[in-house]
C-alpha cells in the first residue's frame, strides 16, 4: 500500500515538474523545477532498491549539473522573452512529434505485453550476489566485469573537463603574465646587481 | 500493485516531454539542454527499471554511465554556450549557422 502511495507521488510529481521545466518562462525557474524532477525520480528509483544510483542521481545531477545550469543561466545577462518569440509558432509541431513519440512507445509496450520476443536467456553473470547490498553488489560488478568500461568513463570525463577549459579560458590582453621561458634564459650578466661603491669613486656601467 | 509497466510509463512520459521541450523552446539553447537532460533521466529510469525487474544489475552500471555522458555533455554544452554568448551577445540559437566561420 505504502508503496504504490510513494510510487504514484514520485511519479506525478516527476512528471509534472518536468513538464514545468520545458514550460517555464524563466530559465532560472526551469531548472530549480528540474531539480525536482531529479529529486523525485531518485525516490523512484530508491523504490525498486537501486539506493547507489539514486543517490549518484541526488550527487551528480543536483549537486553539480544543476549548479552548472544556474550559474551559467545567471551569469549571462540574457533577454528572456525575446527568446520565447516561436514558442506559439513551434507548439503544433512539436506537440504532433510528441503525440508521434508518444505513440510509437505505447506501440512497442503494447506488443511487448503480447509476448516478448526472445532474445535469448540470461547468463546470470550480471545478477546480484546472495546477501550483498546495492552498492556492494555495484562496486564488485563495476571494478570487475566493467573494469575497462569504467576507466572510460574517467577518461571522458577527464576529456570533457579539459574541453570545457579550453573552450571558456580567455587570453586578456594588458596582463603582465608570467614567461617561463624568458625567466630560464636570464644571464647574470644581464641582470641588476646590488654594489656598494665607495664615495667619490663611482661605479662602473 | 507497482508493475515495470508503471516505470516504462513514467519513463515514457518523461522522455516525450522532453523531445517537447526542445521543439518548443528552439530559440532558448539552455532549456534545449534541460530537456536533453530530461531525456536522459528517462532513459536512466527505464534503465533501473529494468535491472530490477530482470534482476541483472548491468542496468544499473549502465545508468551510471549514461550519467556519467550527461555530466561530460552538460559541461561542455555550456562551456560552447558562454563563448557563444561573448561572441555574440545572445543565445538565440536559430542563428547558429553562421557559426561554419
Amino acid at each position: 500500500m505504502i508503496h504504490t502511495i510513494a510510487f504514484y507521488l514520485f511519479a506525478v510529481m516527476t512528471v509534472a515538474s518536468g513538464a514545468i521545466t520545458i514550460l517555464a518562462r524563466n530559465p532560472v525557474h526551469s531548472v530549480l523545477w528540474l531539480i525536482l524532477a531529479f529529486f523525485n525520480a531518485a525516490g523512484l528509483m530508491v523504490l525498486v532498491g537501486a539506493e547507489f544510483i539514486a543517490m549518484l542521481l541526488v550527487i551528480v545531477y543536483v549537486g553539480a549539473v544543476a549548479v552548472l545550469f544556474l550559474f551559467v543561466v545567471m551569469m549571462l545577462d540574457i533577454d528572456f522573452a525575446e527568446l520565447r518569440a516561436g514558442f506559439i509558432r513551434n507548439f503544433p509541431l512539436g506537440i504532433l512529434v510528441a503525440l508521434v513519440l508518444l505513440a510509437e512507445i505505447v506501440m512497442g509496450v503494447g506488443a511487448w505485453q503480447v509476448g516478448a520476443l526472445k532474445l535469448g536467456t540470461p547468463d546470470g553473470t550480471g545478477a546480484a550476489p546472495v546477501g550483498a547490498s546495492n552498492i556492494e553488489a555495484i562496486g564488485a560488478l563495476l571494478y570487475g566485469r566493467y573494469l575497462f568500461l569504467f576507466e572510460a568513463a574517467g577518461l571522458i570525463l577527464l576529456v570533457a573537463m579539459v574541453g570545457a577549459i579550453v573552450l571558456t579560458h580567455r587570453r586578456r590582453g594588458g596582463v603582465r603574465g608570467q614567461n617561463i621561458a624568458r625567466q630560464n634564459a636570464r644571464r647574470p650578466e644581464e641582470a641588476t646587481i646590488n654594489t656598494r661603491p665607495e664615495v667619490g669613486k663611482g661605479v662602473n656601467l | 500493485m507497482i508493475g515495470i509497466e508503471h516505470y516504462v510509463v513514467v519513463s515514457s512520459i518523461l522522455f516525450v516531454l522532453g523531445v517537447l521541450g526542445i521543439f518548443l523552446n528552439r530559440k532558448n539553447v539552455i532549456v534545449i539542454l534541460m530537456a536533453i537532460e530530461l531525456i536522459l533521466l528517462a532513459v536512466n529510469i527505464n534503465l533501473v527499471a529494468f535491472s530490477a525487474f530482470l534482476q541483472d544489475l548491468t542496468g544499473q552500471v549502465f545508468a551510471m554511465f549514461v550519467l556519467t555522458v550527461a555530466a561530460g555533455e552538460a559541461a561542455v554544452g555550456l562551456a560552447i554556450l558562454v563563448i557563444y554568448f561573448r561572441g555574440r551577445g545572445t543565445i538565440a540559437v536559430d542563428s547558429v549557422n553562421r557559426m561554419k566561420g
